[in-house]
């Protein structure tokens, strides 16, 4: 290409010096022949242009010159660079992010085998059922999964399974793991396929099997790294021995999105595994089992749904529990069978988390609105300071295409390099956010796939914003002609007048939109700090739960209360233990367990109360004080009469604190236990139940002395020691009284500040591009004023020379400045108080429209207009009189 | 946009009939840009004129099409000049375009040359 060109010049050269000679042949001067033979040529960089275009493969040439141009421009301006790729990144990038989640959490199926083929069989509403729950979502009990097997019609294959977890140590600190009750043909109707080993199938579920698992790839990765001699080996559940046969495929994490599992046993197993006899496969109140199925040809889910529930009432007839509250019986036959869509499995963290991560993805595409309307801004700004290049370049004898080609190639490598890092950094945000919702019992895995579409619609609306307003200035430049526009460009471009009522409106916009995330940020905050603020009513500061499990040492029934108050008085014996106490339910621990009580025998002044069972020392190591009467104490034993100790709030039901000591209340039947009548002996002040968002309910605290004593003890113990220094103690002493007592701890402080891991979680990130949008919109703000400023230079000396002062002059800017931020105010506020409804459900202690949050909000654009402004007004105050005129 | 001021007596070239007046003037035998030029102003007794920025686009577009080929020669005063021929295939390509050229302008002239349309 280089030897064509030079040919070309020399061409023309000849050219030029044929015409030359031709001329002073006729008689002219040779200076008048050189001059006039030249005008006749023309220009000639514009003939060489046109003759380029001719030959044909320039423009694989020309787009590596516009590319190389591209880039030397970005390293000659790299504030501009830099800000252009980090407001397209963070906008491309929290999009991505949040989209990737939301995907992994709401939109893909379970990745088995055709998996729109899949229904869940569940209760429509377990309203009223009783028992005991052990899943947070809707469940059955093992006889009614058996009669939905016998009784359906419409499922070619059907399972039932459950999570639970286990301890895998043989003694001492508990290493918990996450398994899965499965019935046999779970594997089979999903279609996953084993990685070692085999699956479990339909016989190896049978009444007294012999104990297997199967276990995930993640956890044969991690704990066996990946041996294939794992099949045969030993597993040690709840310090039972288990046979591994098998391993699942990757990718399969189980039926509940968002918690992985790392071992499979059949639930025929369950009998051996509780040995302390609460043998849930018979019985009709442990609500433990999920239904999965797989339709047969032919039905849909809707006919599937109504058969299962034309087939309920004589299901629920045969399966009633024997011992069922007789209140509750006509709510257990009145309950009704339905299927769903199963494609996407179940999960509590889609629950819990859907709500919250619309918004969040809503807010983060404000963001991105933000970053794309300071990219146009910054763009326009560039195309006007260009103005004079293009015009020059045209003159000079670049073809209008060549020009706007070359824009393009910037605009579309500026796009290109925003979303590659916005790709990125959204990688490690989804990464950090999954991350987000752990805590100190479960993890949260999720298949986080980079989405495509995603970045393809992310980068498309960058590229588009780069397009519409990196180009079309450019557009307009050409048009106007080389020669108009050198004349105009010196300062002030006859163009630019609509690129800055362009710029003003994306200002006010940016404005707008940063009032809206401003509001939601200031919201979530405040709603963060008044659930941080609630008093739970005890000092959880220094408490340690310690779980400790010896069932494996079968201390018979008789003598486990004196084993269980020997562990407590090891316990408190150690060093820095200040006290420690039997604990049933963990304050503010998020499970709850109610039952209805009545003063004396008035059922009809009944009320919903919850329960805790707890030994004596509970309420001075939980810090709650003692409002009237006493603790338990020794003389509350099996034999004596049932004591408890109840909350102010249910005092007040029956009549006040003082009438409430000594007096008797009864509370209803449960599946497990008759009615029971209970003493009064003392009242404790309220304290938070199952977390800091609750209404107060009334409390009832019964005595563990009383309680028939399990395996299974929680001790709650204050120090101020380091809690793995305590910890440490109490392991070491518990395996010097027998190594196969297990333990497990939980610090009650981690668990409070991991209850508000969501409000925490919107705080900080509606804080973030609250903060992100703030800073973007200061630059845009900056932008646009600092150009008005040198814009207005010619005006502002000219006010200075009639006799304005600074002042007068530092008004004028910050009027301009504040005329743009109340427009945008106002128009965000108008938005923001409609944006804030839709959080009103995850807000605590604050409503949506909140007027003082919404002044924060203004107050807070407010100091952002000030600091954008500060600069050029004190330029504009600097200006001279005398040199701003002499400039034109 | 600065154009080079024009001789009012001149006509520009008809747009696409340039391409047919190069490849008709190398006919006579091999030619240097310049010296097209030339041959087109005095063949038109003056009257066309040829701009440069439209003839050596269009040398270059013949030149590719394989219509005309280039070479380097020597002129008389020992000046190095690029040097266009005819080549078989710009033969025949002359002879298709001169028809058309003929049947157009006949086309034209019968047009032209016929008495306005009486209304009646």
């Amino acid at each position: 290409m280089r030897h064509k060109d030079d040919d070309l010049r020399e061409e023309l050269r000849s050219h030029l010096e044929m015409a030359e000679a031709d001329r002073v042949a006729r008689g002219q001067s040779p200076s008048d022949a050189a001059a006039d033979a030249r005008r006749e040529l023309g220009n000639l960089s514009q003939i060489q242009e046109a003759a380029r275009d001719q030959w044909g493969g320039r423009w694989l040439v020309h787009a590596a010159q516009d590319l190389r141009y591209a880039i030397r421009l970005f390293r000659r301006s790299p504030g501009f660079t830099f800000v252009a790729m980090l407001s397209l990144a963070l906008g491309i990038g929290a999009n991505s992010a949040l989209f990737r989640v939301v995907d992994a959490l709401r939109l893909q199926t379970l990745p088995v085998s055709d998996p729109d083929g899949l229904a869940q069989v569940r209760l429509a509403d377990m309203d009223g059922a009783r028992g005991n729950f052990h899943l947070g979502h809707p469940s059955v009990t093992y006889p009614i999964w058996q009669a939905i097997q016998a009784r359906q019609q419409s499922f070619a294959g059907l399972f039932a399974w459950s999570a639970d977890t286990f301890n895998l140590s043989a003694g001492g600190e508990m290493r918990l793991a996450h398994g899965l009750w499965v019935t046999g043909d779970l594997f089979n109707v999903l279609g996953v396929r084993p990685a070692a080993g085999r699956l479990l199938m339909p016989d190896d579920d049978r009444p007294g099997c012999a104990p297997r698992a199967v276990l995930s790839y993640p956890f044969w990765q991690q704990a066996y790294t990946g041996n294939p001699a794992v099949v045969g080996q030993t597993l040690t559940l709840d310090g039972h021995p288990v046979e591994i046969v098998g391993v699942t495929a990757p990718g399969f994490a189980g039926l509940d999105v968002g918690k992985s599992f790392d071992f499979a046993i059949p639930v025929c197993m369950e009998g051996a595994l509780n040995s302390d006899g609460s043998g849930r496969l018979a019985s009709g109140t442990d609500w433990w089992l999920n239904v999965f199925g797989r339709l047969k040809a032919g039905w849909r889910i809707d006919a599937a749904s109504a058969h299962l529930s034309a087939i309920s009432p004589e299901l629920f007839r045969s399966t009633l529990p024997p011992k069922y509250p007789a209140v509750s019986v006509p709510k257990y036959l009145g309950f009704r069978l339905i299927a769903v869509p199963g494609a996407s499995g179940v999960s509590q963290l889609r629950e819990a988390y859907a709500a919250p991560l619309w918004l969040l993805l809503g807010i983060a595409g404000l963001v991105l609105l933000i970053a794309c309307a300071n990219l146009a801004n910054l763009l326009l700004a560039r195309a006007t300071a260009r103005q004079r290049e293009i015009a020059v370049r045209l003159g000079l004898g670049a073809s209008r295409g060549r020009i706007l080609r070359q824009l393009l190639t910037e605009s579309v490598a500026l796009a290109a390099l925003g979303g590659a890092a916005g790709g990125l950094l959204a990688t490690v945000l989804s990464r950090a956010f999954v991350g987000l919702l752990d805590t100190q019992t479960s993890t949260t895995t999720l298949p986080l796939g980079t989405d495509w579409r995603v970045l393809a619609f992310t980068s498309g609306l960058s590229l588009l914003t780069c397009l519409l307003f990196g180009l079309a200035p450019a557009v307009n430049a050409t048009r106007i002609g080389a020669s108009a526009l050198m004349r105009a460009t010196t300062r002030g471009a006859t163009a630019s007048r609509d690129a800055a009522g362009v710029r003003r409106t994306l200002v006010v916009a940016q404005v707008a939109l940063s009032m809206v995330l401003l509001f939601g940020s200031l919201l979530f905050a405040r709603s963060l700090h008044n659930l941080i603020a609630v008093d739970p009513g005890f000092n959880a500061d220094g408490v340690i739960a310690a779980g400790i499990d010896f069932r494996r040492l079968e201390v018979p029934a008789d003598r486990r209360a004196a084993f269980r108050q020997d562990l407590l008085e090891r316990v408190r014996g150690l060093a820095g233990v200040q006290s420690a106490a039997v604990v049933g339910v963990l304050p503010a621990s998020g499970s709850s367990s109610g039952n209805v009580f009545w003063p004396g025998t008035d059922r009809t002044r009944g009320f919903g109360t919850n329960r805790n069972v707890v030994g004596a020392g509970y309420f001075s190591t939980m810090g709650i004080p003692m409002v009237a009467g006493r603790d338990f104490d020794a003389t509350d034993t099996p034999g004596s009469t049932p004591a408890a100790i109840v909350s102010e709030t249910f005092a007040a039901k029956i009549g006040g604190t003082r009438a409430a000591i000594g007096s008797r209340v009864t509370r209803e039947a449960t599946p497990g236990r008759p009615e029971e009548s209970f003493t009064i002996v003392g009242v404790v002040k309220n304290s938070t139940y199952a977390d800091l968002k609750e209404t107060v309910r009334p409390v009832l605290y019964m005595a563990d002395s009383q309680a028939r004593p399990a395996g299974y003890v929680r001790i709650a113990i204050r120090s101020a020691l380091p809690a793995a220094t305590v910890t440490g103690a109490i392991t070491r002493t518990l395996t010097q009284i027998d190594p196969r007592i297990a333990v497990g701890y939980r610090i009650l402080a981690t668990d409070i500040r991991e209850s508000l891991l969501l409000e925490r979680m919107l705080a900080t990130l509606s804080g973030s591009f609250g903060v992100l949008a703030g800073v973007l919109t200061l630059v845009g703000l900056y932008g646009l004023i600092a150009y008005t400023v040198t814009r207005r230079t010619n005006e502002i000396g000219l006010r200075m020379a009639l006799g304005a002062g600074r002042r007068a002059i530092a008004g004028l800017v910050l009027r301009e400045t504040g005329t743009l931020v109340a427009i945008g105010a106002a128009i965000g506020t108008i938005l923001a108080l409609a944006a804030a409804q839709t959080a009103g459900t995850l807000l605590f202690g604050v409503r949506p429209s909140d007027p003082l949050t919404l002044a924060g909000a203004v107050a807070v654009l407010a100091a952002i207009a000030l600091a954008a402004s500060y600069a050029p007004a004190r330029r504009a105050t600097r200006i001279e009189p005398v040199e701003a005129l002499r400039a034109d | 946009m600065v154009r080079p001021a024009r001789y009012q007596n001149r006509i520009e070239i008809l747009q696409g009939t340039l391409d047919l007046l190069i490849l008709q003037t190398l006919r006579w035998g091999p030619q240097h840009g310049y010296g097209i030029a030339q041959a087109l102003q005095a063949g038109s007794g003056d009257v066309l004129q040829v701009d440069t920025g439209s003839l050596y686009p269009a040398l270059h577009r013949l030149e590719k099409q394989k219509w005309i080929a280039a070479t380097w020669k020597l002129s008389s005063n020992k000046q190095r000049t690029r040097v266009y021929r005819l080549t078989a295939a710009g033969r025949r390509q002359l002879e298709t375009a001169r028809s058309r050229w003929e049947r157009l302008v006949d086309a034209m002239s019968g047009i032209l040359a016929k008495p306005q349309g009486s209304e009646s």
